[in-house]
C-alpha cells in the first residue's frame, strides 16, 4: 500500500531556531571579545550582548544527553543552542549573571568549558571501530585519550596561537584531517588479501583493477575463478581497492596503527592554507588508552607551546624553524618514509643550499 | 547483550575515566533498555581486545524514492550480537549553522528513541545529524516521522552531499555574505541531486563566510564558498590606540604579521594600503574591536577539494575571484549547473571535479564551463614551454579568409 508520503522537504528552516537576540542583530554585530576561557560576547550595533558558553561534546551523544543539553538550553537559554563545526556545544545566553550557574551544571554533567581563542578546540574524528567497515584504528577512543591528556588545553587560553586536530580512522579521510595541526591518521601497512572464493560473486574486476592508484591490481584466475592479483611491491595500503570490493579485505590487527600528521592550516591568516605533512610514518593501535599516540602527540603540543611566537600556527613555526630543527627538537627519527615518492613528489625535495648547520 | 555475563566490558571502562566527556558513557546510557546499544558495547569490547573493526560495507538500503541518506551497515558477528546484526545509519540533514530549539532536539531525541539505538552524531563530518544505527524495517517509520517533524534526510553516495556552513551573520560581525541563507536555499534548490545520486562521485559544498574558514571549506568541499570584501578595511583608530594601550605589539604582532607587509603602525595610528591587503584575516582577528572588514562584501569561489582518495588530496582553487552573493543566487547556481554537465559528461566514475580539473587540465576546464581565466587563478604561471596550442596558420589561409569575406 503506498499512502501519501512526505519527501524532498529539505532541511527545516534555520529561521525557527534562532533566538529573539540573534534574529533582531543578525548581520549587525559589532564585534566580540573572549571574556574568559570558552566564554565569549558578540556585542550588536544595537548595543544587545549574546553570550557563548562552548562546552566539548564526544560528538557521539546518547537521546539523554541531548536531553540533558536541551534541558540546560531551557533553564539558561530560553531553548536556544547550537552545536560548532568541531562537534562542540554552544550554549546562547542574553543574561550575563547566568553563564557561572550554567558552567557549573556542565561540569557537573562532564562537559568542560573551552576551545575558544588561543586553545586546542574540540579534535574532529570520524566513526572508527564503532560503525565503519574500512577503520585502521578506533576514533573515539583516541581522541578520548588524546583530550584526556591534552584538556588544560582546552580549558585554558595560554597558547601561543590555534591548535586544531583531526583524527580520521583511515586515508578514506572522512575528517579530512588533512589540512590540522595535528592530524591523526588510522593506516593500513599488510596489503590486501584477495578472497577468491567470493571476489567475482561481488565485485566488478574492472572496477577493482582501476581503483588501483599504482596499478599494483591485475585480472587473473584462481582454481578457475576469475579474481585480482595485487602486486604488493607496488600496493601502498590505500585500500581503494576495498572499497569498491569487499573481498580484498586490508584491516589486520598485526600491522594497522596510526600516524601522526603536522603543521596543516586551513585558515587564510597570515600564511595560505597548508597540508599537513607527516611527522610520525607508525605508533601502534594500543588500546584502551593508546599510551604511545598520547606521548607523540603531547611531545609535538609541547614543543610548539614553547617555542612558536605569538599567533604562530603549527605550520607557521615548522616553516620558521625548519623541517630539520623539528625534528631535532621534537626527537622524532626521520626515516625513508618521510621522503615522498607518489606524483610530483620532487616538488617536496630541498631545492636551494639555505640550511642551518 | 551487555555483556555483563561474559566479563563486562574492561577495555572500553578504561576510556569511562578522566576529564574529557566519554563516548563510552553514551553508549551505556543508550544501552539502558537498548538491545542495539547493548550489543554495540559487545562488539566493540571485542574490537578493543581484538584491536580490528567488525563491521562489514555497506548494502543498498534506504527509504523508497531515495537512493541517498541511508548507509547500510551489516556486522560480522550478527551470529554473537545479533541486535547489531543490522544497523543502519540515517544521515539526516541538519538546519543551516547547526542552531536548534529544546523542542527541536526532543523531537529528534523521541523519534531515534524509538526506532533506533538511541545513539547519534552531533555531527557527522559534512554536517548531517547522525542516527547511528537501526534495521531496515524502522528506516520507513523513522523517515516518515522525521518529515511529519519538518526534517529530511542528507546526502550519500555519488550526489550532492548536504551543503554546511560557518554561524555566519548570526552570531559573527565577519560573515561577508549570509552563510545560512545561501546554504539553506541551495539545499532546497537542488534537493533532487541531494537525494537520487547521479554524479560520478560524490559533490561537497560547504559556504564559510570569511577567510577563517571556519567550516574548512577550502580542503573539505568541492565547491568552498568563502567571504571576503574588495573595499577598505573599517578602522576605528581609538579602538586601534587602546589595543596598543592594553599592552599589545602592534607593529611585532600585526604589522609584522600581514603577508603583505601593507600596514603601518607609527604609535598612534595605522596605516593599511588595501589595494595590497590581501584579506587573510589577521589583523582583523587580532583586534576585533578596532578593525571590522570591508562594505563592499561579496565571496571567493574554489573548487575541487577532497581527501586523498583516489589520486591525493587537494585545496580547492579559485575559481570566481568575487562574486556578490544576493538571493536567488542565479549565477552561481548556473554556474554549479554548468560544473555538473561537463562533470556529468566526462568525469571517470568516482573522479572528484578536482581530479576532474587535473586530468583535463584547468584551462580546458574553464573553456567548458565558460568562465575566463585570470591570473587570480593560479599561484604563478607554467615554468614549462610544453603548451598545447590549438591552431595554427597555413600558407593560403589569409586569402582564404580574403575569399571568404568576399
Amino acid at each position: 500500500m503506498v499512502i501519501d508520503r512526505k519527501t524532498d522537504i529539505g532541511p527545516p528552516n534555520y529561521e525557527q531556531f534562532l533566538p529573539p537576540v540573534i534574529k533582531k542583530n543578525y548581520g549587525k554585530w559589532l564585534h566580540h571579545e573572549i571574556l574568559k576561557p570558552g566564554v565569549m560576547v558578540h556585542v550588536g550595533e544595537s548595543g544587545d550582548k549574546l553570550f557563548t558558553v562552548r562546552a566539548a561534546s564526544p560528538r557521539l551523544l546518547s537521546v539523554t544527553r541531548i536531553r540533558d543539553f536541551a534541558d540546560l538550553a531551557d533553564k539558561y537559554c530560553g531553548g536556544h543552542l547550537r552545536f560548532t563545526s568541531r562537534n562542540n556545544v554552544e550554549f546562547l545566553l542574553t543574561d550575563e549573571s547566568k553563564i557561572d550557574a550554567l558552567i557549573k551544571d556542565l561540569s557537573t554533567l562532564g562537559h568542560p568549558v573551552g576551545g575558544i581563542g588561543n586553545a586546542i578546540s574540540n579534535i574532529v574524528h570520524t566513526q572508527g571501530w564503532v560503525h565503519c567497515h574500512s577503520a585502521a584504528t578506533d576514533a573515539s577512543g583516541v581522541v578520548k585519550c588524546v583530550m584526556d591528556d591534552l584538556c588544560n588545553h582546552f580549558t585554558e587560553t595560554e597558547l601561543p596561537g590555534k591548535l586544531r586536530i583531526a583524527l580520521a580512522c583511515c586515508l578514506n579521510m572522512c575528517g579530512a584531517v588533512h589540512c590540522s595541526d595535528i592530524a591523526i591518521l588510522g593506516i593500513h601497512r599488510r596489503p590486501p588479501k584477495a578472497d577468491h572464493a567470493t571476489l567475482n560473486k561481488v565485485c566488478e574486476i574492472p572496477n577493482v583493477v582501476a581503483s588501483c592508484p599504482t596499478a599494483a591490481i591485475r585480472p587473473t584466475t584462481v582454481d578457475g575463478k576469475p579474481s585480482v592479483e595485487i602486486d604488493e611491491e607496488r600496493c601502498m595500503f590505500c585500500a581503494n581497492c576495498f572499497s569498491v570490493c569487499p573481498a580484498l579485505p586490508m584491516a589486520d590487527a598485526l600491522n594497522d596503527g596510526v600516524s601522526i600528521w603536522v603543521g596543516g592550516k586551513v585558515s587564510n591568516a597570515r600564511s595560505e592554507p597548508m597540508f599537513s605533512k607527516l611527522a610520525i610514518p607508525f605508533l601502534p593501535n594500543n588500546p584502551p588508552r593508546w599510551p604511545e599516540v598520547v606521548e607523540a602527540v603531547r611531545n609535538i603540543v609541547e614543543i610548539w607551546a614553547k617555542n612558536a611566537r605569538k599567533y604562530e600556527r603549527m605550520g607557521e613555526f615548522i616553516a620558521r624553524i625548519g623541517w630539520p630543527r623539528f625534528f631535532k627538537m621534537t626527537g622524532i627519527e626521520f626515516a625513508k618514509e618521510h621522503i615522498d615518492d607518489f606524483k610530483y613528489a620532487g616538488l617536496s625535495f630541498k631545492r636551494s643550499a639555505q640550511l642551518r648547520h | 547483550m551487555a555483556n555483563s555475563e561474559n566479563g563486562g566490558t574492561p577495555q572500553l571502562d578504561e576510556l569511562e575515566k578522566g576529564p574529557w566527556p566519554s563516548f563510552v558513557t553514551q553508549i551505556k546510557a543508550a544501552a539502558k533498555g537498548n538491545k542495539m546499544s547493548q550489543d554495540l558495547l559487545g562488539q566493540l569490547e571485542k574490537s578493543y581486545r581484538d584491536k580490528v573493526g567488525y563491521w562489514k560495507h555497506g548494502g543498498i538500503v534506504g527509504v523508497m524514492g531515495y537512493g541517498g541518506g541511508v548507509i547500510g551497515r551489516y556486522s560480522f558477528l550478527g551470529k554473537e550480537f545479533p541486535n547489531v546484526a543490522h544497523f543502519h545509519t540515517l544521515r539526516i540533514n541538519q538546519p543551516s549553522g547547526w542552531f536548534y530549539t529544546s523542542k527541536a532536539l526532543r523531537t529528534l531525541c523521541d523519534i531515534w528513541e524509538k526506532h533506533g539505538s538511541g545513539l547519534t552524531n552531533m555531527h557527522g563530518s559534512t554536517g548531517d545529524i547522525i542516527f547511528l544505527g537501526t534495521v531496515t524495517d524502522e528506516l520507513e517509520p523513522t523517515f516518515a516521522e522525521l518529515t511529519e517533524a519538518g526534517f529530511d534526510l542528507g546526502g550519500s553516495g555519488s550526489d550532492l552531499r548536504t551543503p554546511s556552513c560557518c554561524v555566519g551573520p548570526a552570531r559573527c560581525e565577519w560573515a561577508c555574505y549570509d552563510t545560512l541563507h545561501i546554504t539553506n536555499h541551495l539545499t532546497q534548490h537542488f534537493q533532487d541531486e541531494l537525494h537520487r545520486p547521479a554524479f560520478p562521485y560524490k559533490f561537497k559544498i560547504k559556504c564559510a563566510g570569511c577567510p577563517n574558514d571556519c567550516v574548512a571549506s577550502i580542503a573539505r568541499a568541492d565547491m568552498s564558498i568563502i567571504g571576503t570584501w574588495r573595499d577598505e578595511i573599517q578602522i576605528d583608530q581609538a579602538a586601534v590606540k587602546s589595543y596598543a594601550d592594553g599592552g599589545m605589539n602592534i607593529e611585532r604582532d600585526i604589522c609584522g604579521n600581514c603577508p603583505t607587509k601593507c600596514m603601518e603602525w607609527d604609535g598612534t595610528k595605522i596605516d593599511i594600503d588595501d589595494e595590497n591587503c590581501v584579506k587573510c584575516m589577521h589583523c582583523i582577528n587580532a583586534m576585533p574591536k578596532a578593525l571590522r572588514p570591508g562594505k563592499d562584501r561579496g565571496a571567493t569561489i574554489l573548487l575541487g577539494a577532497k581527501a586523498p582518495i583516489v589520486e591525493g588530496a587537494l585545496l580547492s582553487s579559485v575559481l570566481v575571484p568575487f562574486i556578490k552573493l544576493e538571493p536567488p543566487y542565479d549565477e552561481l547556481k548556473d554556474l554549479i549547473e554548468r560544473i555538473w554537465d561537463f562533470w556529468g559528461e566526462h568525469g571517470k566514475n568516482r573522479e572528484r571535479t578536482g581530479e576532474l580539473m587535473q586530468r583535463v587540465g584547468l584551462g580546458n576546464f574553464l573553456e567548458a564551463i565558460e568562465v575566463e581565466p585570470l591570473p587570480e587563478m593560479i599561484a604563478h604561471p607554467r615554468e614549462n614551454p610544453y603548451v598545447f596550442y590549438e591552431e595554427y596558420y597555413e600558407e593560403d589561409d589569409g586569402e582564404e579568409e580574403e575569399e571568404n569575406e568576399g
